[in-house]
């Protein structure tokens, strides 16, 4: 699935990963914690390619395909999605018409032929249920007037209908109450709990984890990851802190 | 016969100044009247799209207690004004929604005036500048309340896009204001697609062009938001998004 080796990466000229290695496997959830700092937006983005995030080293590839050399557009649709810490509103573009160009965009890329209107409302009322979200809330502007959980419920939703095989959620849980969180969690496993699929789950905190059960756990500090483990390490670091083991 | 106009006209400043040199005389003494009797309402729809340059003049007369809506895309591949001259009767609205679009070398505007002379009249106009490649897109508005035009209600909103370094957009309001209870808001800005939208999108899967168009069509719809036709909306929004196409 997800081969990340020695990745080196810098932002204005200042080295943020530094030799971050990683192996994400079909059918696999794996944790990413770290401290502020430690650099996990940043892998977030860098696997995203958003202009800015330069990489000076290393390699990363998706399926066998060189991630690092496809534009933005193009790992979406050779499966990847990025779940964003701070998803981003678009005054003036319903969610609907968003998605629906979206989903398309990536099957035209693909060679498969795009959903009509009937058919991807039918898709988008499917996933929206599944998250619990309004079906109105969709036919309004991308994440306008959202709160901060909505807009991360909204980002489950998305995923549920671009369906990737692939998904990096960077901290996708902040901003969720407790009732939100488990619907979320929810979210993640039945989109993304498949065999041919994998999830990297970039946390802050351990909480998210006690819904969406990680195969393994990694600690990421100074832009390297220090520490792996199975779900217990989310537990030790949510016990004694990062400092003590990492 | 009228005489040429040239940029040191105030309100000619940022046009074509050798497009200028060699309109025809007489297209300046064209003006397309656009009357509304009073208690009526009447909407006229323009489109300036040609390979030429174009220069659209229209006096607009709204009776009193009338409302004229006026729409207009400035999409042309050659210099094109679009010049609006509006007479409010008392209790009378206006609106207006005009949109610049295109690249190339092109000068495009949208010159308006409102004559306030009358109390009780309102009127409304937003604006939306689009351009790239060398282009220049510009509004001129002016708003004239007389002493005597109480509680008037003027709003203007211009807003511009630059999709590439070299284009231009000028924007220039002028309000004379002689009456003392009156309401006149006007804004300009000028800004570029926004950095974080666009990878958004482009995590999601849309292509940079199609981005775009999305950001655009979501940008310049503000300006068609009061026409109630839908059909004459998505006529007028195809005819602009066209124009984005084409771009080279």
């Amino acid at each position: 699935m997800l081969h990340i080796n020695d990745l080196h990466a810098e932002i204005d000229g200042k080295p943020i990963l530094k030799g971050l290695t990683l192996s994400v496997n079909a059918g696999e959830i794996h944790a990413i914690m770290g401290p502020n700092g430690a650099g996990k937006s940043t892998l977030a983005y860098v696997l995203g390619g958003r202009l800015g995030y330069e990489v000076t080293g290393g390699s990363v590839t998706l399926n066998g395909a060189d991630l690092l050399d496809m534009d933005p557009h193009e790992r979406a649709a050779a499966g990847m999605f990025l779940g964003f810490q701070y998803p981003v509103e678009i005054p003036g573009v319903s969610n609907v018409q968003f998605l629906r160009e979206a989903l398309n965009a990536q099957r035209g890329a693909r060679g498969e032929t795009p959903l009509s209107g009937g058919e991807f409302l039918k898709l988008a009322r499917e996933k929206a249920a599944l998250l619990r979200m309004d079906m109105e809330m969709l036919k309004r502007n991308v994440n306008v007037g959202f709160s901060g959980g909505e807009k991360k419920r909204a980002e489950m939703v998305q995923m549920g209908i671009l369906d990737p095989s692939f998904a990096v959620l960077d901290e996708t849980d902040s901003g969720l109450d407790i009732d939100a969180l488990r619907v979320v969690g929810d979210g993640i496993n039945t989109i993304m709990r498949a065999p041919h699929k994998a999830v990297l789950l970039i946390t802050h905190y351990q909480r998210l984890l006690d819904y969406v059960r990680p195969d393994f756990v990694h600690v990421l500090a100074a832009g390297r990851i220090v520490t792996s483990g199975g779900p217990e390490l989310a537990q030790r670091l949510e016990s004694e802190g990062y400092e003590a083991v990492a | 016969m009228a005489t040429l106009p040239t940029t040191r006209d105030e309100s000619w400043r940022y046009a074509d100044g050798a497009v200028l040199a060699n309109l025809d005389p007489d297209v300046l003494d064209q003006w397309d009247d656009f009357t509304v009797d009073p208690g009526e309402t009447a909407r006229r729809v323009i489109v300036a799209g040609g390979a030429g340059p174009e220069l659209i003049r229209v006096r607009v007369s709204v009776g009193d207690g009338a409302t004229a809506e006026l729409f207009g895309v400035v999409a042309g591949e050659a210099y094109a004004r679009l010049e609006v001259v509006v007479s409010l009767g008392k209790g009378a609205h206006f609106q207006f929604g005009g949109v610049t679009i295109g690249g190339g070398n092109a000068v495009r505007e949208i010159v308006t005036r409102m004559d306030h002379a009358l109390p009780d009249a309102t009127s409304d106009q937003v604006i939306r500048a689009v351009h790239w490649g060398t282009a220049t897109g510009n509004f001129l508005g002016r708003i004239d309340v007389a002493r005597h035009a109480q509680k008037t209600d003027a709003a203007q909103d211009f807003k511009g896009l630059i999709l590439e370094r070299g284009a231009a957009t000028n924007a220039r309001p002028e309000l004379e204001i002689y009456a003392d209870d009156v309401k006149c808001a006007h804004g300009a800005s000028i800004g570029q697609l926004d950095e974080g939208a666009r990878f958004y999108m482009a995590a999601r899967g849309l292509p940079p062009e199609l981005a775009r168009k999305l950001l655009v069509q979501a940008f310049i719809g503000d300006a068609f938001a009061a026409l109630e036709d839908e059909d004459e909306q998505a006529r007028l929004m195809d005819v602009a998004l066209a124009a984005l196409g084409d771009r080279s």
